[in-house]
């Protein structure tokens, strides 16, 4: 029976250019359409919504849990330890540093105690020579440093220093430059021919520093003409790098190496 | 970590070579990555050649059309199985069009490919097969014929005004093809081109030089399958057609190897930072795929050898000899290609300093043999496709009687 | 079929599919909220304090549960240049471990180590491509991967011009650097900033005004690592040689 209000031909009024076939592909492509659309708009809003997901995402990040301490934490129990440190070589460097890990100490010191490390391996891992450590870094050769004994024997770990209180040679932390002064013209000389080093130095070596030679002089008491040391080469102190200093072009811990190679004939030993 | 997983990367370890993040030792894009590019690849030029019928009339290639059409679907409906295959979850993908990052290049690819795929390609087919397969429906008997009416959606109107609506509408969807093709294949590009911390992929060329080696491969598969194919059931092939096709795939490759050499050159003389380090790479680790293989045998021979046809008007079964040669070295060269890019982008360092190496495995879901598997897949269901809707011109419909719409 | 029928019941379903899509728009109610309260994180690196010893790598392997032996979230390079103008580059590892001495005293001109971590850029590449959203920038400027979401395409180790990323050989999704967020979100140190004996690393708010951060910004040169791409990285280097990539 016709439906007078919607008309005779239906609820839509289609164009009618519009082929039956394209119709209903019309109709089959709106209904996957809408099919999609609803499927979407039906799942759950962790599947969809970005703001829940990484809020989601933050609270399952934030719930792994934490198995170093941190530095507070050590001195709630073990304040002398921390007060030993405090004042030493090592007052910067954490307790789990060397300790490892200690998150489930703090929790229940009684269930885990973290490790001390004592045998001779543990300590070159900071300490051993390399020559890519940066400058004033106390390093040993591990090889040669009293190789039957345990380093804490000697060296306590919590107020490191050496068996004699302080450093007893530049060596100790300068070992880079050390071992290439050692096979240079100036491996006779000691450091403190150029350098005064305050006994301060040894304790807070950034904050007291040795001097260094500020003038083209100092280097012509045994480098200009006439200087009265020997079998070393000299120079025309006026005229040799008239307008610079000599380490701008020497560098004095390797001296064989340096300088505009022009050579004039100069620096012959006398 | 499997000690498979160790062994693996102690070997990796071993070949790197200089200083690569240590993060850098496996390459994370495999080889069903270098198939993804070459399988959307081929249907963007099997498109083009398509559309060079419809839009620019050309006729000569009329013989092919169907062909092209349903080889564009049919490497289509695989493409995404190599992107499955490599993804850590699979099972996830579906997120890409759930809920996509608009920012990422891949997720809005995920919409341009359905686009494609969907209103492009099977709209085409289907008002470009709907007068024929109204005809076959009502001759034949069986799972045939309901598998045809379901696709005609159970109409019959094969009246002038319903198959001249089918002809415009196939003009139209052509002519939005057409850049729907290049947006297709150019994204590709730009999903590499984007990546600005790979200066072997971060490049403005990168989504144009994709689009026409697209073309390149594309148009060598429809010749080559035309080639194959036409024999095999007994027919002759059409030189007018095949010429025509050859023709456009000269200038095809002219366009490419302009490209590819603009690259080259506009690399060498900026020399930029990561020049060394590239130069290093395509000398020492790419050498073959690249010089050799993309190069060489993938452009410059078959270029000459079309040139060679074309000044010594040659006779026709050596042309079709010649043609058949070039069309498969462009599609190794192509294929190459592909390699080059995603393979050789992950076998430098991003330091710099170092070169890794990409080891294939043979099995396994990133393997080879997967590969060849995935290759073959879109030749299978071409031939299942070439049953459902018959592509050759000379099996189509006389018309019949029809009954009245109802 | 009757086309008046058939059409009716195609607008009511679409009818249906339209309003579920309105209300699938509204923005739901999430997880309880997470107060990142106006910071912005940073770490500050001081290469002249780096002594190349693996500490800080053996503690976030160990805070983190990160794959060994390939995987890194962070790592230590170490730089020798040499007097006759070649840069050697190697990785240390966590037992810093030093390969071979590639020269000696004599032939080395400079030589240093960089401590190297994700950078939790101010713009990172690898947010912007990530297909389904997986990682993302939290409020508080740290970059995290949602890894029930993410699809293990590894486009973000592509786009990271740092070599940060990695996949999770077992979880297979992206993983990397997360600034121990577990940790600062209470209040600790990340791992690594925690570990180092010499402090080269510091950790901070870029905001404020009291941390070892922003000292750091004051009394040294700042440079960061690839600044030509934009990231805007939030990783800090002090003292940092022109040879580091």
């Amino acid at each position: 029976m016709k439906n007078p209000r919607l008309g005779g031909r239906g609820i839509f009024r289609l164009p009618s250019w519009l082929p039956n076939h394209v119709v209903r592909l019309l109709v089959v492509l709106v209904l996957l359409a809408g099919g999609l659309l609803f499927a979407r708009a039906s799942l759950p809003p962790e599947m969809k919504d970005r703001k829940v997901q990484q809020e989601n995402t933050v609270a399952r990040e934030i719930a792994h849990p934490v198995k170093y301490a941190g530095a507070q934490a050590c001195g709630d129990c073990h304040d002398d330890k921390v007060q030993a440190k405090a004042g030493g070589y090592h007052r910067n460097l954490s307790c789990e540093t060397c300790h490892g890990p200690a998150g489930k100490h703090v929790e229940d010191p009684l269930s885990f105690t973290p490790p001390a490390p004592r045998d001779r391996q543990f300590c070159p891992k900071c300490h051993a020579y390399n020559l890519s450590r940066p400058l004033g870094f106390p390093q040993v050769n591990p090889v040669t440093h009293n190789p039957m004994k345990a380093c804490i024997e000697c060296h306590e770990p919590h107020d490191p220093k050496p068996p004699t209180g302080a450093p007893g040679e530049c060596r100790a932390c300068h070992n880079d430059i050390q071992r290439l002064k050692d096979v240079s013209p100036h491996a006779l000389l000691e450091c403190t021919t150029c350098h005064e080093a305050p006994e301060e130095h040894k304790l807070t070596p950034r904050s007291v520093r040795p001097s260094k030679p500020t003038t083209r002089e100092f280097c012509g008491t045994c480098h200009a003409r006439g200087a009265k040391k020997d079998d070393v080469p000299k120079v025309d102190m006026t005229t040799h790098g008239a307008k610079y200093m000599c380490w701008q072009c020497h560098y004095p811990h390797m001296p064989q190496i340096g300088g505009d190679g022009e050579g004039d004939g100069e620096g012959h030993h006398e | 970590m499997t000690p498979e997983l160790i062994e693996r990367m102690t070997e990796l370890s071993k070949q790197a070579s200089g200083f690569i993040y240590p993060n850098e030792l496996d390459v994370h894009w495999s080889i069903m990555i270098v198939l993804y590019p070459y399988l959307t690849g081929l249907v963007a030029g099997a498109f083009i050649l398509a559309s060079l019928v419809k839009v620019f009339n050309v006729k000569e290639l009329q013989p092919t059309y169907r062909l092209a059409l349903l080889t564009a679907l049919a490497f289509m409906l695989i493409a995404p199985l190599p992107l499955q295959l490599h993804l850590g979850h699979p099972q996830r993908s579906w997120e890409i069009l759930v809920s996509p990052n608009p920012t990422s290049a891949m997720a809005m690819f995920g919409f341009v490919y359905l686009w494609y795929l969907m209103i492009v390609l099977l709209l085409e087919i289907w008002f470009a097969y709907r007068e024929d397969l109204v005809r076959l429906a009502q001759r034949e008997r069986g799972p045939m014929r309901w598998l045809h009416r379901l696709l005609t959606m159970y109409s019959n109107d094969v009246s002038e005004r319903a198959v001249a609506f089918d002809h415009k509408a196939v003009h139209v969807i052509t002519i939005i093809g057409i850049p729907s093709a290049f947006l297709l294949h150019g994204y590709v590009g730009f999903i590499f081109g984007s990546i600005k911390a790979n200066p072997w992929w971060s490049s403005v060329l990168m989504p144009i030089v994709f689009l026409f080696s697209a073309i390149v491969s594309g148009i060598a598969m429809v010749m080559l399958l035309y080639m194959i194919i036409t024999p095999l059931r007994g027919k002759h092939i059409d030189m007018v057609c095949l010429d025509k096709i050859a023709s456009f795939l000269f200038y095809a490759v002219i366009v490419d190897f302009s490209l590819e050499a603009l690259d080259f050159i506009h690399r060498l003389y900026e020399s930029e930072e990561s020049i060394e380090i590239l130069s290093d790479l395509v000398m020492n680790k790419l050498m073959l795929s690249l010089v050799i293989l993309q190069v060489f045998l993938g452009m410059i021979v078959p270029f000459l050898i079309m040139v060679l046809i074309k000044v010594l008007r040659l006779d026709e079964e050596l042309r079709r000899l010649l043609y058949f040669l070039s069309a498969i070295l462009i599609q190794l060269g192509i294929f190459s290609t592909r390699w080059n890019v995603v393979i050789g982008g992950q076998m430098f360092s991003k330091s710099f300093r170092g070169l890794t190496t990409y080891k294939m495995e043979f099995s396994g879901l990133e393997g080879l043999l997967t590969a060849i598997v995935v290759l073959s897949l879109p030749l299978i269901i071409l031939a299942i496709l070439i049953k459902i809707l018959p592509p050759w011109d000379d099996q189509r419909e006389q018309p019949v009687e029809v009954q009245a719409q109802t | 079929m009757n086309r008046r029928n058939f059409l009716r019941r195609f607008v009511s379903a679409l009818g249906l599919s339209v309003s579920g899509a309105v209300v699938g728009a509204l923005p739901a109610r999430g997880a309880a909220e997470h107060e990142p309260a106006g910071r912005n994180y940073g770490m500050g690196i001081d290469i002249e304090k780096c002594i190349g010893c693996g500490r800080c790598m053996d503690a976030c392997t160990t805070e983190n549960n990160v794959p060994q032996p390939f995987f890194y979230r962070t790592w230590v390079e170490r730089y020798v240049m040499k007097n006759d103008g070649n840069v050697i580059v190697q990785a240390i590892n966590k037992e810093g471990e030093q390969p071979v001495d590639p020269a000696t005293e004599h032939d080395v001109l400079r030589s240093f180590f960089v401590p190297k971590l994700c950078n939790h850029c101010e713009h990172p590449p690898c947010v912007q491509v990530c297909p389904v959203g997986a990682t993302f920038k939290t409020g508080d400027g740290v970059v995290i991967v949602d890894d029930t979401r993410c699809i293990g395409c590894r486009y973000c180790i592509q786009a990271c011009p740092y070599g940060a990323r990695y996949l999770h050989p077992e979880r297979k999704t992206a993983d990397k650097c997360t600034f121990c967020y577990h940790r600062v979100s209470k209040g600790l140190l990340p791992a690594c900033v925690e570990v180092c004996p010499t402090q080269a690393r510091v950790f901070g708010d870029l905001n404020s005004t009291a941390s070892p951060l922003t000292r750091l910004k004051r009394m040294f040169k700042i440079h960061v690592l690839k600044d030509h791409l934009n990231t805007e990285p939030k990783v800090l280097y002090a003292n940092l040689d022109g040879e580091v990539r």
